[in-house]
């Protein structure tokens, strides 16, 4: 049970490693990141579930408390570079550089 | 005998207040150069006034000297502690330090008198005066230190105000550069004197007169330090090798030609020789016999090249070079010699200062000429100045029984009988002595009247020609008063020290005989050349050794092909090699550095992808590092 | 017992800084009058101390004071002064105002006769308030007897030169401000190694400087930590051939921030090398003598080659300063008494003769807006004055007897060539060939002096003003201070020789000193 609740975690974390790394538009690229997030938060829950006490799961609760609190800041930092670049993708966001 | 034992002095009298003699002239330099244009009006006698009360000051310290016996005649003056536990600042009062304070203060006094008019049209006039000021004080110093670093600071001290005064017409490039050339010849004999002094302060524990201890015999270090204080002399007595700044000298106003680069301060080498005669030049010694070779060679060289130059003041110069050489000479033979040496030091004083100042004279008249080719037949026009300058004349060609005749007979005949080539050679410099100053005045008061059109030539002022009186007087008498029945040498024994045989004077000696016939011959062809023939207005192109002559011994030639144009590469390296060499690495260290960090600096391409694969890359091979290692 | 001078003598300026700081904007007039009011004070208060200084064996420190300052690792606000010390914080207290003095206008944006901006305009405030803070930092390193203190006031001067020079200097200010930081920074790392390294290695647990003389035995780490301390000393000195930020710092840095740079700051070096080089690892010292003298001597003469081919005045001046601090360390480490003292006086009268040199050289380069020697020529004919002091300063600068370098300069030499410390002919051979020097100075001097004073009088140097009166007492009081100590510099060695004496004492040479006088006959 436990290897296909992991091969899972694995599979939807590396679908969000690999979007954000070749996708563009900003949103997308946060979706991938709280795709990586929830993986995580599976393969917590999973171990906690395993090993039978609940410390895991306390884990991903914060993950989820550090990602709603990541959604709002994130959001609105898109938000506001879509407003002054009108672009949401990420390489167009390159000021910081050299 | 052996020089006397130095006492420290302890009552007042004039001997106490000696240092008078310093402060007067170095007060004098200091108001004129502190409030200078507020005294430009009276600058001039304030200059003079202090010259003469130092010249009171030390007539009295003679005449109190005079009163002492013979033991006591040298006695120390404590000032105040200069280095502690290395010298004493103090003044020596001996028969050899006034003897030089008369002569300094009195033919200097005589010579600001003379510039009194001779610069009476120049704008700076006032500053003149507190550079003689400030020359005459620093020679006295030079002349009345009890230690050789008191020695030193006057040594320096008179380069400084020769310095100063070769470049008074600082405006023309030509005085300009002839001012630097003679500080920095002379530095090089300060370099022998300063590593002298090291040596003898190494090995005898003291640099005052009073402690050393007069030698017998040479050893290593001692004749060392005789080599080393004798590259000192000679870069202050223009003695070869070191002669070359003497002639470029002449640069300097005329009244300095006379006081600097003739009388006083040229001679300050044959003063060092003496003063430390008994230390370090024992009769005999290798570094005597090294003082009267380079004396000789010097002698000849001043005469040959005064034999080509058409201007005065050069022509005088080289004549100085070679008194001087024949001074050196004598200083190089012991006390016998000493006294001769000192002898023609003094009257040597007395008719080249009378000699330059009577061409200062004609150049007054002239318009500033310099060109004896330009002159002739000036003797009715300046009569006062023809009959001291041919008095002055006739004393340095040694006519007999002036004063030139007795001081150089002296060392010539001492000479013969110590070191006979160097004697021999000394006699014929006599005879080039004859050529070259008697070509000087058929030049310059004889034959045909060569003037540029604008030439009024005239008689100086009164205040020009007295000190030309009184020191064509001193070129008359003071030889016979000095030599004869050997008046200067008892002086100076107590200083200087007493020779075993006491000579005598002989008129009729081969050597005196000799050297007059030389003389003679040397005049009369002088006379053929140049009083019987016509002098060409334009220089003719001589023949291999007038060039040589002309070219000062291509003297110049050797120093600027060994040392200055050596010099220039040297130093152009070296500007090179610390601009790209030294400075170059750090520079390079530096941009290699900064170079790298440009290059790393792309890596940050402001991708935010690129930044989130290499976090990829790296958790994934820390995380496969720590599988590797097993410790997970 | 303490003794409260020090540490009023380092607040005074510090204040002063904060007050001239706080002055309200504009009020620039103000701003230099206190700041030339409190630099005064210091002096007053230097100089009084200075005449109390007991100068009698027994403490090696007078006017000690300590304070605990960090009390878990040792470190102290341990101030005292040894008569080294003190004729060095006696040359910084009599600069800083005349430094003052002449830097009047030089943050007022200086334009030459023909309008050349000489200097752009800039905050006076900051520049006088700078200068004071960096006074009380020169008196503090040398006042410092905790190894601590002193390398923090050894690095922390840094700051105040380093704004000096890169806001306030010439074209390339920038360049060479941040290459004399990065100099000074590299030296001062590995001191700072160093330092502690002799904390660890002593064990002591403290950093007192008299506890730790001789707390080092082993020959190899002498080796190890006097080198740290030698190298940051070297630059600051400086020594060929770390020396090259020397003439571009010199050159850029305004004439006054150039004059404490060179005549006070590079101070530190030589006589950190004299106090702690030598006193705390004498066998390190005596067995790196040859090379170290060695270096000094390639200083001296090739410092004086380079300045002879120089065309830029402060670059040349730059030059000479680097020949005589090689006669400075050559003197340090030749180990006699003559030879210390005379360094010791050295670094005196280098402050003072290489300052007016400077200065008279700024106030030149003020007329015209160019360092070149090559745009000047008969300024003696415009400029008597100016001229003069040149000239006077130009002397000192090749030391010429009668002037107080020629004194520093001879006991060295005497001092080295006499020296039986290692009883070899080496240091004799190091005095002769330093001695050709002599030569070398009079050409470098002289030429300069020929080429931008004597001549036909170049076109506009004809529109040059002579001094005014607040220039003339820059340069009279240096002046004066050169030509007194040339005939009377006995003060200054009364209170130099007890302090050298007791160094040697530290570091246990045979010390041929006044005593022996004589022994040689």
């Amino acid at each position: 049970m436990t290897t296909n609740y992991l091969i899972l975690s694995g599979l939807l974390f590396s679908i969000g490693a690999v979007g954000v790394l070749i996708r563009r538009n900003a949103i997308v690229v946060f979706m991938c990141i709280e795709l990586m997030l929830n993986a995580c938060n599976l393969a917590f829950v999973t171990f906690a579930r395993q090993v039978g006490n609940l410390e895991g799961q306390i884990v991903a609760f914060f993950v989820m408390v550090v990602a709603a609190a990541e959604v709002v800041v994130g959001l609105a930092i898109i938000v506001t570079i879509f407003r002054t670049r009108r672009s949401a993708s990420v390489d167009d966001a390159n000021l910081l550089k050299y | 005998m052996d020089p006397v034992e130095i006492i420290q002095h302890t009552t007042g009298g004039v001997i106490g207040l000696s240092w008078l003699m310093i402060a007067f002239p170095l007060v004098g330099a200091t108001i004129l150069l502190v409030f200078n244009r507020y005294t430009n009006r009276w600058g001039h006698l304030l200059g003079v006034a202090m010259s003469l009360a130092s010249f009171v000051v030390a007539v009295l310290a003679f005449v109190e000297l005079l009163g002492l016996p013979e033991a006591q005649r040298r006695q120390a003056v404590h000032l105040w502690e200069f280095i502690p536990g290395m010298v004493d600042m103090g003044l020596l009062i001996d028969p050899l330090s006034i003897a030089f304070a008369l002569l300094i203060t009195g033919v200097g006094s005589l010579i600001h008198i003379y510039s009194i008019g001779y610069m009476s049209h120049d704008p700076d006039r006032r500053r003149f005066f507190a550079y003689l000021n400030l020359f005459v004080a620093a020679m006295l110093l030079l002349v009345l230190a009890d230690n050789y670093v008191g020695l030193f600071i006057g040594w320096e001290g008179v380069g400084l105000a020769s310095y100063l005064l070769i470049g008074f017409w600082q405006f023309k490039p030509s005085a300009a550069v002839a001012a630097k050339k003679a500080f920095v010849v002379n530095r090089v004999g300060d370099f022998g004197l300063l590593v002298g002094m090291f040596l003898i302060w190494t090995t005898f524990g003291t640099l005052a007169f009073a402690e050393l201890k007069p030698i017998t015999a040479e050893n290593p270090t001692t004749l060392a330090i005789g080599l080393l204080l004798l590259l000192g002399a000679c870069g202050k007595s223009a003695q070869l090798p070191l002669q070359s700044w003497l002639l470029d000298a002449m640069e300097g106003p005329t009244p300095v030609s006379a006081l600097i680069h003739a009388a006083t301060m040229v001679t300050a080498g044959v003063y060092l020789v003496v003063r430390s005669g008994a230390f370090f030049f024992p009769e005999g010694s290798g570094a005597a016999l090294a003082v009267a070779v380079v004396g000789a060679a010097t002698l000849l060289a001043g005469a040959i090249i005064g034999c080509a130059k058409d201007d005065i003041k050069k022509g005088l110069a080289g004549s100085t070079m070679s008194q001087i050489g024949y001074m050196m000479l004598g200083a190089g033979l012991g006390p016998v010699g000493y006294a001769f040496a000192i002898g023609h030091l003094i009257t040597h004083g007395f008719f080249k200062a009378d000699l330059f100042l009577g061409a200062g004279s004609v150049m007054h008249g002239m318009n500033d000429e310099v060109n004896m080719r330009k002159y002739g037949g000036l003797r009715t026009y300046m009569p006062v100045t023809f009959a001291t300058f041919f008095i002055g004349y006739l004393a340095i060609i040694g006519f007999p029984l002036l004063s030139g005749y007795f001081t150089k007979e002296g060392i010539i005949e001492t000479a013969v009988h110590a070191q006979p080539i160097l004697g021999w050679l000394a006699v014929a410099g006599a005879g080039i002595t004859g050529f070259y100053m008697s070509r000087m005045v058929f030049m310059t008061f004889f034959g045909e009247k060569r003037w540029e059109k604008d030439a009024h030539p005239h008689e100086s002022p009164t205040v020009m020609t007295v000190p030309l009186i009184v020191l064509s007087i001193g070129s008359v008498f003071l030889g016979g008063y000095l030599i004869l029945s050997n008046r200067l040498m008892d002086w100076l024994a107590p200083a200087v020290g007493a020779p075993a045989a006491r000579p005598e004077f002989h008129f009729t000696s081969t050597t005196g005989l000799a050297t007059l016939a030389l003389v003679a011959v040397g005049a009369a062809f002088a006379w053929y050349k140049y009083g019987r023939a016509e002098v060409p207005a334009v220089q003719p192109r001589g023949s291999f050794l007038t060039t040589f002559a002309r070219r000062d011994l291509y003297g110049d030639a050797i120093n600027e092909s060994l040392i200055m144009r050596p010099g220039q590469w040297l130093t152009r390296l070296a500007v090179f090699f610390d601009n790209r060499g030294i400075d170059g690495v750090v520079n390079g260290l530096a941009a290699g550095i900064g170079g790298s960090s440009g290059r790393l600096r792309r890596l940050q391409t402001g991708f935010a992808r690129t930044y989130a694969l290499s976090i990829l890359f790296g958790a994934a091979i820390l995380t496969g590092a720590l599988l590797l290692v097993g410790n997970i | 017992m303490s003794s409260l001078w020090l540490p009023i003598l380092m607040a005074v300026p510090v204040l002063g800084a904060i007050v001239v700081a706080l002055l309200p904007k504009g009020s620039t007039t103000l701003a230099k009058q206190v700041t030339l009011l409190v630099s005064l004070v210091v002096l007053a208060l230097t100089l009084v101390m200075a005449f109390q200084f007991p100068n009698a064996a027994g403490e090696r420190f007078k006017f000690e004071a300590t304070y605990d300052w960090i009390p878990s690792f040792g470190v102290h606000f341990g101030v005292g002064v040894d008569g080294i010390a003190l004729v060095l914080i006696a040359l910084s207290a009599v600069l800083v105002p005349i430094v003052v003095l002449a830097s009047w206008h030089d943050a007022d944006g200086v334009k030459a006769a023909d309008g050349t901006v000489v200097a752009p305009k800039r905050s006076v405030k900051t520049y006088f308030s700078l200068l004071l803070v960096l006074e009380a930092m020169m008196i503090g390193v040398f006042a410092a007897t905790d190894v601590f203190l002193f390398y923090v006031f050894f690095e922390a001067m840094l700051i105040p030169m380093y704004f000096m020079i890169g806001s306030y200097g010439g074209a390339q200010r920038s360049y060479a401000a941040v290459k004399f930081l990065l100099y000074s920074l590299f030296g001062g790392l590995l001191m700072l190694v160093a330092v502690i390294g002799l904390y660890v290695v002593a064990g002591q647990g403290t950093f007192m400087f008299p506890e730790l003389v001789g707390a080092i035995q082993d020959p190899a780490t002498q080796k190890w930590l006097f080198a740290g301390f030698f190298i940051a000393f070297a630059i600051k000195a400086p020594l060929w051939p770390v020396h090259t930020w020397l003439p571009d710092a010199a050159a850029q840095a305004p004439a006054g921030a150039a004059v404490l740079l060179v005549g006070v700051l590079d101070k530190v070096g030589t006589f950190g090398m004299l106090r702690f080089c030598l006193e705390l690892f004498p066998d390190a010292a005596k067995a790196f003598t040859t090379p170290i003298i060695v270096l000094a001597v390639i200083s001296i003469i090739y410092g004086a080659i380079v300045a002879i081919g120089q065309t830029d005045m402060k670059r040349l001046i730059a030059y000479t300063s680097i020949s005589h601090f090689g006669f400075i360390v050559m003197g340090v480490f030749a180990m006699s008494q003559v030879a210390q003292a005379g360094a010791a006086l050295y670094m005196v009268n280098h402050g003072f003769a290489t300052g007016a040199l400077f200065l008279a050289a700024g106030f030149l380069i003020a007329r015209r807006g160019s360092p070149h020697i090559a745009d000047y020529g008969g300024v003696q004919k415009v400029t008597p004055v100016l001229a003069g002091f040149f000239l006077v300063a130009g002397l000192a600068g090749l030391s010429l007897p009668g002037l107080s370098s020629f004194v520093s300069e001879f006991m060295v030499m005497i001092g080295t060539y006499s020296s039986e410390a290692f009883g070899s002919g080496a240091l004799a051979a190091a005095a002769i060939v330093s001695a050709l020097a002599v030569i070398l100075a009079a050409v470098y001097i002289l030429w300069m002096v020929q080429r931008a004073l004597n001549g036909p009088t170049a076109e506009p140097v004809k529109a040059f003003k002579d001094l005014n009166a607040r220039e003339v007492w820059v340069l009279a009081p240096l002046v004066a201070l050169i030509i007194g100590f040339g005939f009377f510099p006995k003060p200054l060695l009364d209170v130099i020789n007890p302090a050298v004496t007791s160094t040697l004492v530290n570091v246990q040479v045979h010390n041929p000193g006044v005593a022996e006088k004589g022994a040689g006959q």
